[in-house]
């Protein structure tokens, strides 16, 4: 995936997101600890629908990479990521720890790569 | 002014913060090995940490520049991730208001989700604390783990075979994070909808899989409130 070519190409792509997303984001951070005591408070309309943002966007971007409709469903239930994902996420949910999470996601994708699939 | 005083308000916020660098550190290391995948380099991964400086959005877009997916969408993503932290500016924004502009300018750049947790827990229990010392005590240790951590991330991933799939540790970090924000019924619809939709559309093109589930998850998260009220 990271070819010669790719290098030369993502660079000034990569510097002109990073910046861009680095100035909104810090924009985000600032706004309430700047603004503080001309508004009160995030209105509720605009609470509301926050709330639901850290579990809708990190789930659309965690199942995409551990389940794909193509080929087949049969087939991506037996992938070694989508079986790694679900160990994983009982670890997650038994620990909430990102570093139990990530050993044992890694673990298991090694298992079966090198041993049972290997 | 009694520096030990003032120190121990400091410290306070390192020593409360250091359990949570054991969660943070791995997540900068994959931070930087994510970045070699994307086919950035060194210079570019820390900047990204340095000026960005919030890992879920560095993820995500780290994931999206290397799949050549169009700026708007990269951007987008990452900025929608971030979006959170406008309940943490609104929710710490009391605690800073007598400080000059110039310290809440600085204080504001280090607002990620641990500072942020910690030192609201910590100014509710303890109203005596320096409040801006306790947090850049708690926020600028996670900073400089973040750093270090982005570049031996940068260094590992250069040196390791693909076949090790050390990528695959980008979606456990999202994993690990996802699981906690499911903490009732219409967090857990929103995760549930979010994920299935971005599957299903997946083979959409600009990676607007991904924007689609999440506005959907959103949406079934609302549905659900409104359902159960």
């Amino acid at each position: 995936m990271t070819g010669g070519v790719g290098g030369l190409v993502a660079s000034p792509r990569a510097w002109v997101a990073i910046l861009v997303i680095g100035v909104l984001t810090y924009g985000i951070r600032l706004s309430f600890i700047y603004l503080f005591g001309r508004i009160d408070g995030v209105p509720t309309r605009v609470q509301r629908p926050l709330r639901y943002v850290p579990p809708a966007v990190l789930a659309a971007l965690v199942l995409p990479d551990l389940v794909t409709l193509r080929p087949s469903v049969a087939a991506t239930l037996l992938d070694e990521r989508l079986i790694a994902g679900a160990v994983a996420g009982a670890v997650a949910w038994r620990t909430e720890n990102v570093f139990a999470t990530i050993a044992t996601g890694m673990g298991t994708l090694w298992l079966f790569r090198f041993v049972v699939f290997g | 002014m009694s520096d030990s005083v003032l120190d121990e308000d400091l410290l306070a916020g390192v020593r409360d913060v250091s359990p949570l660098i054991l969660g943070v550190a791995p997540f900068a290391l994959v931070a930087g090995i994510a970045a070699v995948d994307a086919g950035l380099g060194l210079a570019e991964a820390v900047g990204m940490s340095v000026i960005v400086f919030a890992g879920a959005s560095q993820l995500a877009a780290l994931d999206l520049l290397g799949e050549n997916a169009p700026l708007a969408v990269v951007v987008g993503t990452a900025v929608v991730i971030n979006l959170r932290m406008l309940m943490y500016s609104a929710s710490i924004a009391p605690h800073f208001a007598d400080y000059g502009r110039r310290l809440r300018a600085g204080l504001a750049y280090l607002l990620t989700d641990q500072a942020y947790a910690l030192s609201v827990a910590e100014f509710g229990e303890n109203p005596d604390r320096s409040r801006w010392r306790y947090y850049l005590g708690a926020a600028a240790s996670l900073w400089i783990v973040w750093q270090i951590g982005t570049v031996a991330g940068v260094v590992l991933g250069a040196g390791v075979p693909d076949a090790w799939g050390l990528t695959f540790a980008v979606p456990l970090v999202f994993l690990a994070l996802l699981v906690p924000a499911m903490k009732d019924r219409p967090t857990t619809v929103a995760g549930v909808a979010g994920g299935a939709v971005a599957v299903v559309a997946a083979g959409l093109p600009l990676n607007l899989g991904l924007l689609v589930g999440a506005l959907c998850g959103i949406g079934a998260g609302l549905a659900t409130e409104v359902a159960g009220q």
